[in-house]
């Protein structure tokens, strides 16, 4: 058993068995996480260097401790892109690392682009944690993930996707991973936050909030930038809650249950009503177990390749 | 790869007889069944694990209870292979601490999996005693492992290899001597 | 390259004769005395003291003229010099160079109009120079359009940055009427543009870059057209890309506004879907964009809308290239693989004929810039390009003269080579 990727750059051409063997592995590592030891020497020996050039607290911490329970040697290496505006360019910095004989590489960064130009100069493994508004592939993963473990299978599954689409790493790799698991998508959001052409891969799309709950089994509900209403792109975050809220008395209103992700940090109270978010119906703390989960499943399977 | 079969260790009635041996020696060695648990290596071991745990239960009419372990975690050489082995999930629904564990595995080889095997049992708690039971021991041991209830005892060239087979997965229960085809 | 000097009388023997003047394709052989053509005829016998060279299979056509050329001297000789750059054109058949004034010191003043003139005497092409619009380019104050004409400018551009004060564009075309040179704006609407990288398509929501769409290139061409209509002034649009700029300028021409425009090799050969490698080298401005503009482009050329083939030629050093694309410069080198891209691309798929693509290097943009292009007359200098159309050959490094190799048609396969050029008795073996 292998994944046929070599690199986890993006969903975009992940096929189908290998998201399937990701989720089977990352099963198994979620009863590793379950017991009194967490952790398994899977790893033992191998390099993961964690490679951050914007901050982050959530998908660093996620990939930190999967890279713990699996035993791996980690070293961090935090860069504010600005020191790279100085003079170093990218490749340096690459360059330097890959002199370093480690075996994988986790990156994050503020541009679209460049965990694949790491990939293609450095002889390692290299999982992209966000390369700016492109994708996020695990984050999409322990999403899909969650929807599995909530309804038993993907196929044929609604799933909405409401927020800043155009801005989001995460609702490009969901839609990715959603379709190429068989869900139906749409993505509701405010005009500008609609991305040109986003319906040229097979979603639905609507600016109404209601049309896009009533559809929905689950809906993932993206977070609002507050820099946004600053750029000009949204007249107001109260205007937002108004029209695109998942609110208490929305979801009240629906004839069904319906599931609610949300990929963290919470604006409680602006894209989602706190009750809502803490409700019988999110699985947005499941989303954080499994997050550990399907990183360890993810590192595991890539360092066999 | 291709696959000859190069001779019939033991059939499906041979094969019965052997369980049904070695629970007894397992309850005998072990001094009754209080506290003895038993836990299965995936994947063949899994089933020779049930069908003990089954016999013990025949003979001693008390339930014994059965877990399944996934080693794949835990082996030193899956980087070393073109393919990884599928992992699958660790299944040991009771405390192992202070229990006498029998970890069953169809065949013994290297050692390599018994070894991985026992750090992940230790990782789960702190069990009383470990006792190994195998339905073969086929020899060239590349660790200081030994077994406490084999089967039958059956020399094999390295190139060589023992395929048990159980119905629950193989529609038939065998155990044959196979060589890969040049 | 080779470069040697001719002491004695040069016949060319066997060539077939491209006059983008008369145009008129013949087989003629032409005799060059001390640099200027002695003699054009069908069959011209050689004398002892003659040097031959036989063209059997090749064309000859005037130099070409890039009407868009950075060679980032002063400032930036750790990517260009005038000296390298000259190289790269004549690599590419280019006799003729106008060179952009975004270098450090720009050119917005005599003086560094007057550097340029002297460092481009040392080299083989003419080199000249495009005065700012704005002094340093920065968008407020008119530079001295009139001295500056007078030290050899042949238009004014701030090209990298637009001007984007309606005004101060208003009184620069207005202005421009004394000297009667175009006026090259660079045609992007900086708040529309929203800090895009690459054009705003499928393809930038696909690869979650930042999108400059059309409309922010359509727009300012069309504030621009209609500031030149009000004034009656000369208007040259640089690297058009979109097809709603194609549109705008072709109604724009039916209505006699004195507008001319020019496409870049890349503009025509690549489009967004390039982007889905993130390779830097992709990163221009303005953008890479859709095939349906694309396609509008040529169909600009054919119909005389765009005037003009010019390179935009952008030399950046490798850790100007090397970065993530935000931090990326924009810009690719085009001098050398120019003309193996436009005829592959143009003549070779049918779309243009051969004479149409070397007036479109030549004999049009002389005319933009209003120069004399010498043509196959006698008493004229000799200045030719030398070049086989149907030569297959691979694009890589070892063709490169420029300082800097940032190019994404490395391993390109072209149809249609550059052999020699001749200005007056130096032959140029490419």
């Amino acid at each position: 058993m292998s994944l046929s990727i070599e690199n986890l750059l993006g969903l975009e051409d992940v096929p189908q068995a290998d998201i399937n063997q990701i989720f089977d592995a990352a099963f198994s590592f979620r009863e590793v996480l379950e017991r009194p030891v967490k952790k398994v020497p899977t790893l033992k020996g191998t390099t993961v260097v964690n490679l951050f050039f914007e901050p982050s607290t959530r998908t660093k911490n996620s990939f930190a401790l999967a890279e713990k329970r699996l035993s791996a040697d980690t070293v961090n290496f935090s860069a504010a892109s600005s020191s790279l505006q100085k003079g170093e360019s990218l490749k340096d910095t690459i360059q330097n690392l890959c002199a370093m004989k480690i075996d994988l590489v986790v990156m994050r960064h503020p541009t679209p682009g460049s965990v694949k130009m790491l990939a293609d100069f450095v002889n390692a493994v290299i999982i992209n944690a966000g390369d700016g508004t492109h994708e996020h592939p695990t984050q999409a993963l322990l999403d899909i993930m969650s929807l599995k473990e909530k309804f038993g299978q993907v196929q044929d599954l609604n799933v909405a996707i409401i927020g800043d689409i155009k801005h989001s790493r995460v609702a490009l790799s969901n839609i990715y991973g959603l379709k190429t698991m068989g869900a139906n998508v749409m993505l509701c959001a405010p005009p500008p936050f609609m991305p040109v052409s986003v319906e040229d891969l097979d979603v639905k799309v609507t600016y109404n909030v209601d049309e896009a709950l009533e559809f929905a089994d689950a809906v993932n509900v993206l977070r609002i930038q507050k820099e946004r209403q600053a750029s000009g792109l949204i007249p107001s975050l109260r205007e937002y809650r108004n029209r695109f809220g998942i609110t208490l008395e929305r979801v009240a209103s629906l004839q069904k249950p319906i599931t609610i992700l949300h990929p963290g940090p919470m604006n409680r109270q602006v894209e989602i009503d706190s009750a809502i978010a803490d409700g019988e119906n999110a699985i947005i703390l499941d989303q954080v177990l499994n997050g550990v989960a399907v990183r360890m499943a993810v590192l595991f399977l890539l360092s066999g390749s | 790869m291709n696959f000859i079969t190069k001779k019939t260790v033991t059939d499906s009635k041979m094969l019965g007889r052997m369980i049904t041996r070695l629970s007894h020696e397992i309850i005998e060695k072990c001094k009754g069944i209080d506290n003895l648990a038993i836990v299965g290596i995936r994947t063949r071991g899994e089933y020779i694990a049930k069908r003990l745990a089954e016999e013990i239960e025949n003979i001693e009419k008390t339930e014994v209870p059965v877990g399944i372990l996934d080693v794949v975690m835990y082996r030193d050489d899956f980087r070393s292979k073109n393919k990884l082995p599928k992992l699958k999930v660790t299944d040991i629904p009771f405390d192992v601490d202070n229990k006498k564990l029998i970890l069953v595995d169809d065949v013994i080889y290297t050692g390599r999996t018994v070894r991985a095997a026992l750090d992940a049992l230790t990782d789960l708690g702190r069990p009383a005693s470990i006792k190994l039971a195998v339905l073969i021991d086929r020899g060239h041991r590349e660790m200081p492992i030994m077994p406490n209830f084999v089967g039958k005892e059956f020399k094999t060239a390295p190139e060589e290899e023992i395929r048990v087979k159980v119905k629950e997965i193989d529609d038939k229960d065998e155990i044959l001597l196979v060589e890969a085809k040049k | 390259m080779q470069k040697s000097t001719i002491k004695d009388k040069l016949l060319l023997k066997n060539g077939e004769m491209i006059d983008p003047c008369q145009e008129k394709i013949e087989r003629q052989d032409i005799l060059i005395n001390d640099g200027k053509i002695e003699k054009i005829k069908a069959e011209i016998d050689a004398q002892d003291d003659y040097k031959v060279i036989d063209l059997k299979g090749l064309k000859i056509a005037p130099g070409f003229i890039d009407l868009h050329t950075h060679l980032r001297e002063p400032g930036q000789e750790d990517a260009e010099t005038i000296a390298t750059g000259a190289r790269a054109a004549l690599a590419g058949g280019f006799t003729r160079v106008c060179c952009m004034p975004n270098t450090n010191p720009s050119l917005s003043t005599q003086e560094s109009m007057r550097f340029i003139r002297e460092k481009a005497k040392l080299v083989d092409i003419d080199v000249m120079p495009i005065a700012s619009i704005t002094i340093d380019r920065k968008g407020r104050e008119l530079t001295e359009f009139g001295e500056l004409a007078e030290v050899g400018a042949v238009a004014f551009s701030d090209d990298g940055n637009p001007v984007e004060n309606s005004q101060i564009m208003r009184n620069a075309l207005e202005y421009s009427k004394l000297v009667d040179k175009p006026i090259i704006n660079h045609s992007e609407d900086q708040d529309l543009k929203n800090q895009g990288i690459i054009n705003e398509s499928i393809v930038s929501t696909t690869t979650g870059l930042r999108g400059n769409p059309t409309i922010a290139e359509e727009i300012m061409i069309y504030r621009d057209l209609r500031l030149a209509e009000f004034t009656g002034a000369k208007l040259h649009i640089p690297h058009v890309t979109a097809k709603g700029s194609v549109d705008l300028i072709r109604a724009a021409q039916e209505k006699g506004v004195r507008v001319t425009a020019e496409v870049t090799p890349h503009h025509l050969s690549l489009t967004d879907e390039y982007m889905h490698s993130f390779n830097t080298l992709g990163k221009v401005a303005p953008p890479l964009r859709s095939e349906s503009d694309r396609q509008a482009l040529v169909e600009g050329l054919k119909d005389g809308t765009i005037d003009a083939i010019a390179t935009d030629h952008a030399p950046h050093t490798y850790n100007r290239k090397e970065t993530s694309l935000d931090l990326a410069a924009y810009g690719m080198i085009g001098l050398e693989s120019a003309f193996g891209l436009v005829m592959t691309k143009l003549v070779h798929e049918d779309q243009l004929s051969l004479i149409e693509l070397i007036k479109k290097m030549t004999t049009m943009p002389a005319a933009i810039i209003d120069i004399e292009l010498p043509c196959f007359k006698t008493g004229e200098r000799a200045e030719f390009t030398l070049f086989d159309t149907d030569e297959w050959w691979v694009f890589n490094e070892k063709n490169i003269e420029s300082r800097s190799s940032n190019t994404p048609f490395i391993g390109q396969e072209l149809t249609g080579r550059v052999k020699k050029v001749i200005i007056g008795n130096k032959v140029i073996e490419i």
